[in-house]
């Protein structure tokens, strides 16, 4: 691998080729604001937050879309750098609904961090203010495109993580919107609701509905566990809070799927408070399904599945196996029918 | 009665829509019942140039020029002009300095004072006839190019020539050339971008209009350099007869064997495509006038990679404007030696301006580079309107800046301009006078960039709506103390942030009129004055009672009745300065100069 020698903000860091601005400032621990920026998505330079200043070259370029190269000098925290920040933050809150208070992204929101460390006062610029209709359509997701910065990540995770492609801008300038195509709500599109562009949303334009007030990032601990609704076997965060689970959040480092969820392991999770789940194993008595216990029900169904075979030949029994259960479930499962009943009577809900 | 006459009527959109079509059909049905047609030739011509005092007709041989000729004219035009030889004094143009009308072309300096080499068929020729162009040696450029040259001769002459691209920023096109020649691929395209979204600059309309295969001549001599087999003529939607005129001149081109595959039994093929853009201004800009042809949202992109490594569907794409790419031809055919002999050191051959606003002569003009502003605004724009007095030129539009009277001796290129704080850009020159506020004209161009911003990045999206917000309070009298430092950090942080060229110069105008005009935001902002009389807040009519005769013709006509007085009880006339809107009907109506206006 070609490595390559700059110098950021006075100190000489070496980066491998290939590798923006950006990157070389975070491999060195060197903070730098970015809002349209994410590394599972093709970067934009859109929002301009993570502006630097680059030795010889013209404007302040944004370090998300800029290559390292051999010898340059790079300062990210020069008071003109700063005071660009700042505006570009200025300028984003002055159009923005200032509800931290009752926001549900309050705690781990980019735009309020960042707000705070450059001392954005909201003050300096007077003027429009977008009044949007809120998008309150679908049990899944609440969006408030008055919130929305436009950053675009939204759009870029729906296309490229979830291949839907269903949002987009609308509108030019100042009246610019987010959203799927004409504009309608969510629920009339083709949208799967899996839930990609709320991962993403670096503030509370998208947010889990189903967690709305029920608690702040910072009361809730992220439980990461396997999903259990198929065997794809997704990674997330259960966030817990007194001991409930009030909702579920990527975890970017899940190494089966990253940030991306389908609408199942995203929003299903309030399945675990069902009413109707069923908790112990049931046997039907005198035609009524009556509760028992695990011990009683796999002797049953041994001593029954064992008369059969018996009775009428392993190829009378056949078996259905689920995608909610783990490869190593369903491995099991033909290996018992298999090895065990002698039959290859197996199917798989899965398999069409 | 002369031989061989033509009468060459502007048939270019602005005649058109000021009524120049009926006057071509009259004027050929009525030669043929005069039994004339042997004799004098009606040509309907693109652009003559000089619209606002269209319809235009030039008589050839002798280059006599008609100006707002009307249908009714055409009688008097043949009887006078053609069978008797004399003028139609009434139509002619009146010299605003000896207020005395001329009918040469030669003797009027709107004409005489500019240098034609892209205009050289504009207004000459019939756009829709491919061989009045080939009998002006059109086509012969890419024949030199196709049987003498080498591609790469083709470009070296391109680079020795010294033209940069008249799109605005003033880019190299040879070195442009090699940049996508040298990138490996199997396809290549190249794009003409005649989006033209300037408000005021019509000058790539014009030669689309008047001079289509000069284009066509152009971009099939670059495809040759560059290895390019395909191109697109970007057009904004607006202009239909810009897209009729080349898509005739296309088809014309094709069949006589310019367009095509083996072109002139030389190997080379070329197509070449038109597409009607939807017209938003920042489609003009390369990225996004690409992302518009792939069906997407006109939207920029960061760039690198630059479109000659990555352009239109991935591949390697050369991108020029229209006037470049209508140099071309003519580089080839006099060789780079004779284009460089036009211009300054650095900024080669003429540019054409779209001259417009309070100057006598407006219309577009071509001029060498380096043609000093005072010789193109007094002496082919006839100095300024109503013998009032200049007060600034704002150059290249949206994107550019205005420049005071003492700058009106810097010589246009692209260089100086720029350092001056203005830009040549598409070459809009607009021409401001005493009436004219500078603040509410860098509030006009920011309102365009503002509605034109496509919103994609921070600065750009939200600040030049701050940016508008701030002038729009400062002309209406409620500028706060702080204004002009905020307006200043705002402007510069949008110039270095933003992603594409409409952000980074959309605060150009309100920069260089703080530079210049400083002292007229200051009146705005501290004595609640506009120094030009023009915004309306800041206004206030007062009567004189020393002059008033108590006529009460103020007080009739007023229309929110806020003028009282009487004669008969020797009550003076006053305003009430609470319901006056300021619609100034009052002074203008008063015949003993008795109100005025601070
Ligand atoms: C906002 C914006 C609008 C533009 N509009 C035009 C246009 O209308 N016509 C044009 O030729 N170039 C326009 N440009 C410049 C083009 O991006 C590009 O630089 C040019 O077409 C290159 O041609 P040239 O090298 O021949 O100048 C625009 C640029 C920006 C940033
Ligand atoms: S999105 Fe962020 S900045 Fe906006 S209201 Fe919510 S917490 Fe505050
Ligand atoms: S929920 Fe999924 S499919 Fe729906 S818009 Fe978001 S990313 Fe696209
Ligand atoms: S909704 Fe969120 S992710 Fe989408 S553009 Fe707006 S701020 Fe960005
Ligand atoms: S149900 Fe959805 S989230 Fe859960 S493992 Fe399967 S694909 Fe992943
Ligand atoms: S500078 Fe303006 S027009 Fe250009 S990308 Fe940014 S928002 Fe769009
Ligand atoms: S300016 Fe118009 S409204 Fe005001 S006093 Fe005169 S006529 Fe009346
Ligand atoms: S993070 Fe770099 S431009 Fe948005
Ligand atoms: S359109 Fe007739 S002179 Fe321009």
């Amino acid at each position: 691998m070609e490595w390559l020698t700059l110098t950021i903000d006075g100190r000489e860091v070496s980066v491998p080729k290939g590798t923006t601005v950006l990157d070389a400032c975070r491999m060195n621990n060197i903070p730098i604001p970015t809002l349209c920026h994410a590394p599972e998505l093709t970067s934009a330079g859109a929002c301009r937050l993570c502006v630097v200043q680059i030795e010889g070259m013209r404007n302040l370029p944004p370090s998300c879309v800029t290559q390292a190269a051999q010898g340059m000098k790079v300062e990210t925290q020069n008071p003109k750098v700063r005071q660009a920040r700042k505006t570009i933050l200025e300028l984003l809150v002055a159009n923005h609904p200032l509800d931290c208070m009752t926001c549900q992204k309050m705690g781990d929101c980019s735009l309020a961090e960042y707000a705070y460390d450059y001392g954005v006062t909201g003050e300096i610029y007077q003027g429009e203010k977008r009044c949007l209709p809120i998008d309150d359509s679908n049990p899944f997701i609440l969006r408030d495109p008055n919130k929305c910065i436009l950053c675009g990540k939204c759009i870029k995770a729906c296309t490229e993580i979830q291949g839907k492609s269903i949002l987009d801008f609308s509108f030019r300038g100042f009246d610019t919107q987010v959203g799927p195509a004409f504009n309608l709500p969510y629920k009339e599109s083709d949208c799967d609701f899996c839930g990609s562009c709320v991962s993403v949303c670096p503030v509370g334009a998208l947010t889990e509905k189903q967690m709305v007030g029920k608690g702040r990032p910072w009361e809730v601990s992220k439980v990461q566990t396997t999903c259990p609704f198929c065997g794809v076997g997704c990674n997330f965060d259960l966030n817990v809070k007194d001991g409930k689970v009030i909702g579920v959040t990527s975890n970017p480092e899940a190494p089966v799927n990253g940030k991306a969820l389908c609408v199942k392991g995203r929003f299903g999770m309030d399945m675990i408070y069902s009413d109707n789940r069923v908790t112990t194993p049931l046997i039907r008595k005198n035609g009524e399904l009556v509760p028992a216990d695990w011990d009683e029900a796999l002797d049953l169904v041994a001593s029954k599945l064992g008369e059969i075979k018996k009775t009428y030949g392993p190829n009378s029994i056949a078996a259905l196996s689920s995608a909610h259960c783990t490869n190593e479930e369903n491995y099991l499962m033909q290996k018992f029918m298999r090895a065990v009943i002698g039959t290859n009577n197996i199917d798989h809900c899965a398999r069409t | 009665m002369a031989e061989n006459q033509r009468i060459l009527v502007c048939a270019g959109t602005g005649c058109a829509s000021s009524g120049a079509l009926p006057i071509i059909d009259i004027l050929k049905e009525e030669i043929k019942r005069q039994g004339l047609e042997e004799t004098v030739k009606v040509v309907g011509t693109g652009c003559q140039g000089f619209c606002e005092k269209g319809p235009t007709l030039v008589i050839e041989p002798q280059h006599i020029l008609y100006t707002r000729v009307t249908k009714e004219d055409v009688q008097e035009i043949i009887s006078q002009e053609l069978i008797k030889g004399e003028r139609v004094e009434r139509l002619l143009l009146i010299d605003q300095t000896t207020q005395k009308p001329v009918s040469l072309m030669s003797d009027i300096n709107f004409f005489s004072k500019q240098h034609r080499i892209v205009l050289h068929n504009c207004g000459v020729i019939d756009p829709q006839k491919i061989t009045d162009y080939t009998e002006r040696d059109g086509y012969k450029g890419i024949q030199k190019a196709l049987k003498e040259m080498s591609p790469e001769e083709v470009m070296e002459e391109v680079k020795k020539s010294g033209l940069r691209g008249r799109g605005g920023a003033g880019f190299p096109t040879g070195l442009k050339w090699g940049f996508c020649r040298q990138t490996p691929s199997d396809k290549k395209y190249i794009i003409c971008n005649a989006d033209e979204g300037d408000p005021g600059a019509f000058m790539d309309r014009s030669v689309l209009e008047g001079d289509p295969h000069s284009v066509i001549e152009g971009m099939l001599i670059g495809a040759y350099a560059i290895g390019a087999d395909e191109g697109y003529v970007y057009c904004r939607a607006e202009y239909p007869l810009a897209i009729k005129h080349l898509e005739i001149a296309i088809k014309q081109a094709e069949e006589a064997g310019y367009l095509g595959d083996n072109i002139l039994g030389s190997g080379f093929s070329f197509r070449l495509n038109v597409f009607a853009g939807a017209g938003a201004f920042v489609c003009g800009e390369e990225t996004a006038l690409m992302a518009s042809i792939e069906g997407k949202r006109g939207m920029p992109r960061v760039r690198p990679p630059f479109p000659a490594v990555s352009g239109l569907w991935g591949k390697p794409t050369n991108i020029n404007n229209v006037e470049t790419w209508s140099n071309i031809p003519h580089i080839l055919r006099n060789g780079a030696e004779w284009y460089t002999q036009f211009g300054t050191e650095k900024s080669k051959g003429t540019k054409i301006f779209a001259l417009t606003g309070k100057v006598n002569n407006t219309g577009l003009v071509e001029v060498p580079m380096g043609t000093t502003l005072r010789e193109i605004i007094f002496d082919i724009g006839d100095g300024i309107q109503g013998g009032k007095k200049f007060k600034a030129v704002q150059i290249g539009g949206p994107s550019g800046g205005c420049l005071p009277e003492d700058m009106l001796d810097l010589a246009v290129d692209y260089d100086t301009l720029t350092q001056a704080g203005a830009m040549v850009g598409s070459g809009g020159l607009v021409i401001m006078d005493e009436t004219t506020c500078m603040v509410d004209i860098a509030r006009y161009f920011l309102n365009f960039s503002k509605k034109e911003s496509c919103g994609k990045c921070t600065p750009c999206r939200e600040g030049t709506t701050r940016m508008y917000e701030i002038l729009d309070r400062i002309t209406k009298g409620e500028g706060k103390e702080e204004d002009l430092d905020t307006l200043e950090n705002l402007a510069y942080t949008i110039k270095e942030t933003s992603l594409c060229g409409l952000g980074q110069f959309a605060p150009s105008p309100i920069l260089a009129t703080l530079k210049y005009f400083r002292h007229e935001y200051e009146a705005h902002i501290h004595d609640h004055k506009c120094p030009a009389h023009n915004c309306t807040a800041l206004l206030s009519y007062t009567i004189d009672t020393e002059k008033c005769k108590m006529c009460s013709l103020c007080a009739k006509n007023c229309p929110t009745n806020c003028i009282s007085g009487d004669k008969k009880t020797n009550t003076p006339y006053v305003i009430d300065e609470d319901k006056c809107i300021k619609c100034g009907t009052c002074m203008e109506k008063c015949k003993f100069g008795a109100i005025s206006r601070a």
